[in-house]
């Protein structure tokens, strides 16, 4: 299997990546400005950006363990594309300091006169407070870069060795490394963003955010595994069955998003409670029902609609175009989900935030969305190009290569 | 029972039993290339090929499913929206009459009960079962079916059946037997 190897490199994407650093470069101009104009409005864009790059990390990390936990032929397919986007959990880490800087624009419980003159906020002043914060933020970021790093490794060692014990040692720390997954994304939805609103919570939210990442992570996969299977050394490998499977499992994830946010939906309008409800009387009006309707038609009802048919999802462009949508409305849904919470740029009214003044400010969110997805994609290129396309070591290999080609 | 192999006695087929399924797949195409279509091949294991050689179209299922889970969604949702807005409208938690957000997960779970009920029985009828007699069972190494032997049986029913040509035929496709089968 050694020549195997070494057929599978494809050091071109480091250039083709390389260009993603324009993107970058721009996006970063666009949040230089913003910086000058409204400093409130910058963290809070960056917020958007930043949410938007690091759920497809975790995405693609919690993609990764439950591959090595199921098997099956789209785990073998996908899996250096995973580990090359959880492998930029260590950049992710550094690109968090900004949003370190700007706790005090974006979270109103970082206000001590904010919290003295506030009972609830007095109450949850033993979670939310800055030292607790950080310091969970420095536990999330240990362990997302350890478990990451550490299935990377062992990729690798599998890849140089093809010695069983690689094998074996990935599958095991994946275990208890999904339960650490759960716990911390739970934690962290809850301090870096179900925060900005204090007085708000759902227990669902954090389940939110688990399915936008593994949706995310699928619509980015799909899109790079259809791209590389155009090109060598990737080009033939790819078969229907392969993008058949990939396409079912972005459709429950498109079914699973749509069944959790209403969930939420109607357990705060059932329930109709004060506390609860102010969240979507500020996400429906002033024109943000306008992006709702888009998300549900978008996100929901369209790639739904489309992916119950064997031979959508078996066609590769139709494939990448309905996760190009999908991706899209991953930050269509976090601009919709945060951009309301906190009313800066606009006037505190008592609907909170216009859709018409956020969109007055779009153009940071895009800037953030660039300049960190710039970094990123540069980043996830660079990390494909480094190693084999595909794990030639793996015990199920030619198991995974066959599938659907007998 | 003299008469079993009379020439006379009612045919169902003439089946071909090979020794792997690669000699079957090659068999099935080039029978089917020949112009047979009602035949069909029985095998230890599902072999996705052998369903293709002998021409095995995409079946009703997966659109019977789709009518059947609208149906249902529709039913569902129409049910509850008639019960709580025309027929008996109470005023239940200071909600709406047409509270549509809670008709959905009735909605919902209608939708997957007529369509997964109709994927069951519509693929047992679809299949052709109950079926309490097969004729193919009257040959004698047929249980090979279940273990080692791969077969392909064309029918007396076929437009191109003829029992002396296809026999040869069958024989020309390198089987480790050829017999006929009395319906």
């Amino acid at each position: 299997m050694a020549d195997g190897q070494k057929s599978y490199l494809a050091p071109d994407l480091a250039a083709s990546g390389s260009r993603y650093l324009i993107v970058a470069a721009a996006g970063a101009a666009g949040l230089a400005a913003g910086w000058f104009i409204n400093h409130d409005q910058f963290f809070l864009s960056y917020l958007v950006g930043y949410v938007f790059w690091i759920n497809m990390a975790l995405g693609m990390l919690f993609l990764l363990m439950i591959q090595h936990l199921t098997g099956g032929a789209w785990g073998v397919l996908t899996r250096r594309v995973l580990e090359s986007g959880a492998r930029t959990l260590p950049a992710l880490a550094v690109l968090f300091v900004p949003v370190i800087v700007g706790m005090h624009s974006l979270y109103e419980w970082t206000h001590a006169d904010a919290v003295a003159a506030d009972k609830i906020l007095q109450h949850k002043a033993p979670y939310l407070n800055t030292t607790g914060f950080l310091t969970r933020a420095a536990v999330y970021f240990v362990v997302w870069g350890a478990v990451a790093l550490l299935l990377a490794a062992w990729s690798r060692g599998q890849d140089l060795t093809g010695r069983p014990e690689f094998t074996h040692r990935m599958r095991t720390l994946s275990g208890p490394g999904v339960v650490m997954y759960g716990l911390t994304v739970t934690f962290m939805s809850t301090d870096w963003f179900m925060s900005l609103e204090p007085h708000w919570f759902s227990t669902m939210y954090p389940v939110l955010f688990v399915v936008g990442q593994g949706l995310a992570a699928f619509t980015l996969t799909i899109i790079t595994v259809v791209w590389l299977s155009g090109r060598a050394p990737l080009a033939g490998v790819v078969t229907q069955k392969h993008l058949h499977d990939l396409g079912k499992l972005m459709l429950a994830f498109v079914l699973l998003w749509a069944y959790t946010n209403f969930s939420q939906f109607l357990i705060t309008w059932s329930g109709n409670l004060r506390e609860e409800v102010p969240w979507y009387l500020k996400r429906t009006q002033e024109g943000w029902l306008a992006v709702a309707l888009i998300l549900v038609i978008f996100h929901f009802a369209l790639p739904f609609v489309l992916l119950l048919s064997r031979k959508v999802k078996q066609n590769a462009r139709l494939l990448a175009g309905i996760a190009a949508v999908l991706l899209v409305m991953r930050a269509v849904d976090l601009f919709w989900f945060l951009r309301p919470a906190v009313p800066h740029g606009g006037g505190e009214g008592h609907h909170g935030l216009s859709l018409m003044t956020a969109l007055s400010t779009v153009w940071i969110d895009l800037s953030a969305l660039a300049a960190i997805g710039g970094l990123w994609m540069f980043l996830f290129m660079r990390g494909l190009s480094k190693r084999p396309l595909l794990p030639v070591n793996d015990p199920h290999f030619e198991e995974a290569l066959a599938h659907g080609r007998h | 029972m003299s008469d079993r192999w009379d020439e006379k006695a009612p045919l169902y087929g003439i089946i071909a039993e090979f020794d792997n399924p690669t000699d079957l797949v090659v068999a099935a195409e080039r029978a089917y290339a020949a112009g047979y279509r009602k035949m069909d091949a029985y095998t230890p294991y599902p072999i996705e090929e052998v369903a293709h050689a002998i021409g095995h179209h995409r079946s009703l299922v997966p659109l019977l499913v789709l009518i059947a889970g609208v149906t249902g969604g529709v039913f569902a949702f129409v049910s509850q929206w008639w019960a709580a807005e025309i027929d008996y409208p109470l005023i239940i938690g200071g909600k709406p009459f047409n509270s549509w957000p809670m008709f959905i997960p009735i909605t919902f779970e209608v939708t997957i009960l007529f369509a997964a009920l109709t994927a069951v029985v519509g693929m047992i009828l679809l299949n052709g079962l109950p079926l309490p007699y097969h004729p193919v069972f009257n040959h004698k190494r047929f249980e090979r079916a279940t273990q080692d032997g791969f077969f392909l049986c064309i029918e007396a029913a076929d437009p191109m059946f003829d029992r002396t040509h296809t026999m040869n035929f069958l024989k020309s496709l390198n089987p480790r037997e050829v017999a006929e089968v009395e319906s």
